[in-house]
């Protein structure tokens, strides 16, 4: 039983994989160079009806079509440049996955570094604070101390 | 360590904790009252003008229309995206045809069958003083529609003054689009 569904749970993945990208052989360009750029501009730009998937990975028509535009723009010699401003003259930004560099994302998209530079400054100052240089023993501290481990 | 620096340590964790806390709670307010919407997509063609376009008509409803034809119109329109196969579109016809009583409504049928589209249009009485038929979406990428019923209100001259992606009814109306006509 166990076999089986491990079996069943491959294939279901293996399916899934084949699935993804285009849903139909024929949309692809013939040149494969070209189908190759297709599919990164593709990969970045978002279906707004699925809106967590990019065209490339969704089978819904409007990600169809937005393929075939891609297509389109590619065999015509558009660069990629070209092909993102076209779509982002029409959706909007919110057709790119990754959001373009602006005031309004600088935040989004310094955070990592503002993050390391924080995390730096704080471990620098945690180790800085902890070494403690030693001060010499008060003459009563010597006389405990003395004391206490039995030394006379 | 001071009194102020262990304040201001524990102080600051509990204030951007507080912070997000408020911030969640006014998104979740926002998503019950509709104020905040986070699958809107905001179109960014409203307030340029109409994108270039020539569609045919639909079988028994006349030729199809234009960009230049809609932009030489003197009174506003609404332009209305539907399809035959769309569910909110069935919804939304007795809301336009009572709009189409106050303003013209031009329907553009997208990715439907002529036939389909025309019949579906003719059922009931149509609401649209014109229709079109875009086949294939095209020309709704262009208007940056991303599915249906999705509706632009269009200036005399051809420029796009709202868009709405709901299904309309008078309410709709009342609301959104006929504040907008005053201004015209």
């Amino acid at each position: 039983m166990k076999r089986l569904s491990a079996l069943l749970l491959a294939v279901a993945l293996a399916g899934g994989g084949i699935a993804l990208a285009v849903d139909d052989p024929s949309e692809m360009l013939p040149n494969s160079v070209q189908e190759k750029r297709a599919e990164a501009i593709g990969a970045h730009l978002r279906c707004l009806v699925c809106q967590n998937e990019s065209i490339e990975d969704s089978s819904a028509p409007l990600a169809r079509d937005l393929r075939k535009v891609v297509r389109e723009q590619v065999a015509a010699g558009k660069s990629d440049q070209q092909i993102m401003d076209w779509m982002g003259d029409r959706y909007g930004e919110f057709i790119r996955l990754a959001p373009q560099f602006s005031w309004s994302t600088a935040l989004l998209w310094l955070m990592p570094a503002l993050a390391l530079v924080a995390g730096l400054v704080i471990a620098w100052r945690a180790t800085r604070s902890r070494i403690v240089t030693p001060v010499p023993l008060s003459d009563d501290e010597r006389a405990r101390l003395d004391a206490l481990s039995g030394r006379e | 360590m001071n009194a102020t620096r262990r304040g201001l340590l524990t102080a600051l964790p509990i204030v951007g904790a507080g912070v997000l806390g408020v911030g969640f709670w006014k998104m979740l307010q926002g998503m019950e009252s509709g104020g905040f919407d986070p699958r809107a997509i905001k179109n960014p063609n409203v307030g340029r003008p109409i994108p270039e376009f020539a569609m045919p008509g639909l079988p028994g409803l006349g030729d199809g229309f234009t960009d230049k034809e809609l932009k030489a119109e003197t009174r506003p329109v609404l332009v209305n995206f539907f399809a035959s196969w769309c569910i909110p579109c069935v919804q939304e016809m007795p809301g336009l045809r009572s709009i189409s009583r106050n303003m013209p409504i031009w329907g553009i049928a997208y990715e439907d069958k002529p036939e389909n589209a025309s019949a579906f249009v003719q059922r009931d009485g149509t609401p649209y003083a014109r229709v079109a038929s875009d086949r294939h979406g095209r020309v709704a990428i262009d208007w940056g529609v991303t599915g249906v019923p999705e509706s632009f209100l269009v200036a005399p001259g051809g420029r796009i003054l709202w868009h709405g992606s709901a299904a309309l009814d008078p309410q709709i109306y009342d609301a959104e689009i006929r504040p907008r006509l005053a201004g015209l």
